[in-house]
């Protein structure tokens, strides 16, 4: 089972926070920067698992993570994980965001953190993995965001107005305006109506 | 109404702007009072960002409580877009504890029905994430009727509600079986994922259900199969291989359910063998399933052939230039080590060469593993190359190191002289790392090597002069400097070169160590009592001991004032008592931890300056470090003020040098009469007794040999009633020399608390002139005193 998905940016500011167990808020907070910690003292060509920090659980735990440019992933499991198999997960995860927000780059997951979080959930669901096909996944999140547009809101307001007009009901138009030796032909408006 | 809400975006940006920590929490404060104010107005326009804005707010760590009700309100909307922020927020603000969470369920219940979907989908993932124990229970069969469906999405969205159900509320487990069976025959791997998962949680949770799933076996092979040959499928394909997730969370529930059982484990050997053979591993993702695979052989009851193939893998993983493999190859061969412990020590040179790695995480697994390894052959070089490792290792791994050492020394030490030597080395390198106990245990190990005790008073010498800073080593080095300091200055050590030491440099060296301001005040109290030991022992100096130990009078640390001050007295009032109190140690008993009346044993040691006819029964003390003793000896002789011993001891001391036994209140020595106990064939055996406390008697025998001929292997061994405890003190010796020359004493201890009278039964066994005599006899003559 994922304990816990962390992920900070090279100063240990977080940009994505989600736990799968239930931690109180400051403790959520100190286990972050107790990871950072951990994480960031690592050189880049070691391996990418370490003992879970002493608030997050001890050795009973083991840290996965990737280091992307400025950000670190960072998935905290149990003993019942596939350590490579979440080295994987990771990648999977990071393809999709990288599908979804065309190039990701750190700026679109600190202002589309709702977002970050809907994928995150077809991904991953309750600690346990969901979904690994990124296409399937990649799919699932943008007809929701669709159905989401779809609805309203303030976002929704151009669709609004072309559904409003739509059903607005307007009186015959003559095709013809005979007007003695004046011949007057009107457009036709039928798409527009 | 509140002034038109800022964009989550516009938020995000503005707090970035921020500089300092407080101008962040300036902007969010504001921010948070125009959110609350927004939330009192319930206006619905805005709900659905406020949250937004509070789950971001949340992520940096500032109190959202506020908005748990919002979410509610978010979710029972009928819009998706705040269902999705409501349900997100439920996820993350709040869980099980809070009462907010049950009032959710009515709301999930009803998504689950939803006509869309994704709505449905929202609920089911809200519940397997923070569904509390009730809620799980009442939407169980909500959970069971969606697992059927049709539609791939849900379903595997309930397989992992159903699996947070099952831990949540495990007497459910039944009621998913059916279901879970029917999944695996879809075709869609996320569905075929999500089932093998739930499966797996059933089997671990209730061994039932494991034998219940045993016979989807075939299926999941059939599945396996399916993957390996199905070739390039770009659906689910990562680093060249179709669904290793898939793979590998089938190996594990395979695992699972062939653990213990031959049959199902016969049934897996063919895809086993396959996969292990066929995975291409120049991937991660290939030696992930190899790795798995290699997991579910050792678990499960494989023939042995296979079980070969896995190690083998394991020792290829050992090979890898990727860390990562290694890291996790060292993992399994730590888990493999007990079971299979040959196939293991196969690769123990690769294990080896890992401790040099540059990874940390790399180096302590091979630490851990190098540990597990050692047994009586290897010790040798492996504690050679522990030793070098322990040299330059990190820090953090060094205590668990030298912890390491200590053990395994103990363990398959070949000879004294190497044990001794290792831990020399340990303590030079890294004594600041190693633990407290280690110190006694030191001393009495070497305490108990007497025929090294020049070699290492020496060594430890020349250790501390080179460095006095690791407090371990200079504790050891004290005690032994004073116990042993004549082996110092006669300057006999075979292959060390003699240096000559004078009782100046010894003083010195004390000296140095009390003064230092490195040394601990446990460290200072050795010292102290190293030089008080050293007054007896050598002849110049003692007015210089006598002057230091009289400046530590004043000490400002306490323990060490009333160590000076005893001393003091000591050296002016008893005077002639100096020399018997601190006179050589006895050997200390391994396993003899804490003090107790009648755990020490005692050998009749020939350094002594007095020779001994009666054994010297003293009261060691080895938790509180070893000088702790004189001390104690003091306060019996009534020193000390007797407040100041933590212990109250019970026990008899004799003094050599003849009769202090009067200086011993409450001891009646010649109130009981003495008994001969056996007297045959030249053999006689005498009863001396002495009451110690109400309840306990100390026998000392006495053997002699009348006849012409010597007895040699002289062994008594004595037995009594039930309700009586016996403990035999070693003897003083196992030869009765001719004529009564010379006698074996021993001393029996015995306890009697219910007052049963004392008989006792001996046996009795030696060899004469090369024939053994083996006598047994029963002592019913104890005089009534002994027990009454």
């Amino acid at each position: 089972m994922i304990k816990a998905i962390l992920v900070f940016n090279n100063h240990g500011k977080p940009r994505l926070i989600r736990f799968y167990q239930y931690f109180p808020e400051d403790m959520q907070q100190q286990i972050i920067r107790e990871t950072f910690h951990l994480v960031s003292k690592r050189d880049d060509n070691v391996c990418n698992f370490l003992e879970g920090g002493s608030l997050i659980g001890g050795s009973d735990y083991k840290l996965i993570y990737r280091h992307y440019a400025t950000l670190y992933f960072v998935f905290c499991v149990d003993s019942s994980e596939s350590e490579l198999g979440i080295l994987d997960l990771i990648q999977v995860f990071v393809e999709t965001l990288d599908k979804c927000f065309e190039n990701v780059c750190e700026l679109d997951l600190i202002f589309h953190m709702d977002k970050v979080h809907y994928i995150l959930q077809e991904v991953v669901m309750g600690g346990m993995v969901l979904e690994t096909n990124m296409n399937e996944i990649v799919g699932q999140v943008e007809n929701q965001s669709r159905l989401e547009k779809s609805e309203g809101g303030l976002s929704g307001a151009p669709a609004r107005a072309v559904s409003a007009v739509k059903n607005m009901n307007l009186p015959e138009i003559p095709r013809n305006i005979n007007i003695g030796d004046i011949n007057i032909k009107v457009p036709n408006l039928s798409p527009f109506v | 109404m509140a002034p038109s809400s800022v964009k989550l975006q516009e938020l995000i940006r503005l707090i970035r702007t921020a500089k300092t920590q407080a101008e962040e929490r300036a902007i969010i404060q504001k921010e948070c009072a125009d959110i609350r104010s927004s939330f009192r107005e319930e206006d619905p326009s805005f709900r659905c960002r406020n949250v937004a804005k509070l789950l971001y707010m949340h992520m940096l760590g500032y109190p959202a409580h506020f908005g748990q009700m919002e979410c509610l309100k978010l979710i029972a909307s009928p819009r998706f877009s705040d269902k999705r922020v409501g349900y997100l927020g439920a996820m993350l603000l709040l869980d099980e504890r809070q009462d907010a969470s049950l009032l959710i369920t009515n709301s999930i219940k009803n998504d689950m029905n939803h006509n869309s979907q994704y709505v449905q989908g929202l609920a089911l993932c809200t519940l397997g994430c923070m569904g509390s124990s009730e809620m799980c229970r009442d939407l169980a069969t909500e959970v069971e009727r969606l697992l059927k469906t049709s539609n791939s999405y849900i379903k595997k969205k309930a397989a992992l509600s159903a699996v947070h159900v099952v831990r949540k509320v495990p007497e459910l487990i039944e009621l998913y079986i059916p279901a879970a069976e029917s999944l695996l025959g879809g075709k869609n791997h996320g569905v075929l994922h999500s089932a093998v998962v739930l499966i797996t949680e059933m089997c671990v949770r209730n061994p039932e259900a494991t034998c219940k799933f045993k016979k989807v076996v075939p299926e999941l092979v059939q599945i396996m199969k399916n993957l390996i040959m199905s070739g390039y499928s770009p659906e689910h394909n990562v680093g060249g291989i179709s669904d290793p997730f898939l793979q590998v969370q089938m190996l594990c529930l395979m695992r699972i359910l062939g653990q213990n059982d031959d049959e199902v484990s016969e049934a897996m050997n063919d895809i086993l063998a396959q996969v292990a053979t066929n995975t291409d591993t120049s991937k991660n993702a290939g030696n992930a399933i190899l790795y798995e695979t290699v997991l579910t052989i050792m678990d499960i009851r494989s023939e042995s052939g296979l079980r070969v193939l896995a190690v083998n893998i394991l020792g290829r993983f050992l090979l890898n230039s990727d860390k990562n493999i290694r890291y996790i190859a060292m993992t399994s061969l730590l888990k493999m080590v007990q079971t299979d412990h040959n196939a293991v020590q196969r690769h123990r040179g690769t294990i080896v060469d890992c401790l040099k790695d540059t990874d940390a995480s790399v180096k302590r697994r091979a630490l851990d593993l190098t540990f597990a390894l050692i047994n009586g052959h290897n010790i040798r070089s492996m504690i050679k190359e522990l030793l070098q490792f322990l040299d330059h290792c990190p820090a953090e791994l060094r205590s668990d190191c030298a912890s390491g050492i200590f053990l395994a020394a103990e363990k398959y030490a070949p000879s004294k002289r190497w044990h001794i030597d290792t831990i020399l080395r340990v303590l030079t390198t890294a004594g600041s790392y190693v633990r407290d106990e280690t110190v006694p245990n030191l001393i009495q190990l070497i305490t108990n090597t007497s025929e090294l005790y020049a070699y290492t008073v020496h060594k430890l010498y020349q250790a501390v002069l080179a460095d006095i800073s690791q407090q371990p080593l200079v504790q050891v080095a004290a005690w032994c400097i004073g116990e042993y300091g004549e082996f110092l200055l006669s300057g006999t050590c075979e292959e060390e070169k003699t240096v000559k030491v004078t009782e100046d440099d010894m003083l010195d060296v004390l000296e140095m160590i009390l003064q230092s301001h490195m040394s601990s005040p446990a460290t200072r109290g050795y010292a102290l009592t190293s030089l008080m030991k050293l007054s007896t022992r050598i002849s110049d100096n003692v007015d210089r001991i006598r002057k230091i130990v009289s400046i530590y009078g004043s000490c400002i640390d306490v323990e060490l004032q009333q160590r000076a001050i005893e001393y003091n007295t000591l050296f002016k009032k008893y005077d002639h008592m100096r020399v018997a109190v601190l006179e050589r140690m006895p050997v200390i008993e391994k396993n003899s931890q804490v003090c107790s009346d009648k755990s020490t044993k005692v050998l009749n040691d020939e350094n002594k300056p007095f020779s001994l006819s009666k054994p010297n029964q003293t009261e060691v003390k080895i938790q509180n470090a070893a000088n702790q003793q004189t001390v104690d000896l003091l306060d019996l002789i009534g020193i000390s003020d007797p407040s100041s011993t933590p212990v109250v001891q019970n026990n008899q001391e004799k003094m050599v040098g003849g009769e202090l036994l009067d200086l011993l209140g409450g001891i009646n020595f010649g109130a009981i009469p003495s008994i001969t106990a056996y007297n045959k064939n030249g053999l006689t055996v005498e009863f001396f007794f002495e009451k110690v406390g109400n309840n306990e008697l100390s026998i000392q025998l006495k053997a002699k040999n009348a006849t012409a001929k010597d007895m040699k292997e002289f062994i008594l061994q004595a037995a009594v009633p039930k309700n009586i405890q016996i403990h035999l003190q070693a003897p003083s010796g196992s030869v009765l020399p001719a004529l009564c020359s010379g006698c074996v004493s021993q001393t029996i201890l015995i306890s009697n608390p219910n007052k049963v009278s004392l008989k006792m039964r001996l046996r009795l066994s030696y060899s004469i002139e090369g024939s053994t005599v083996q006598d047994i006899c029963e002592v019913n003559n104890f005089p009534p005193q002994t027990w009454q």
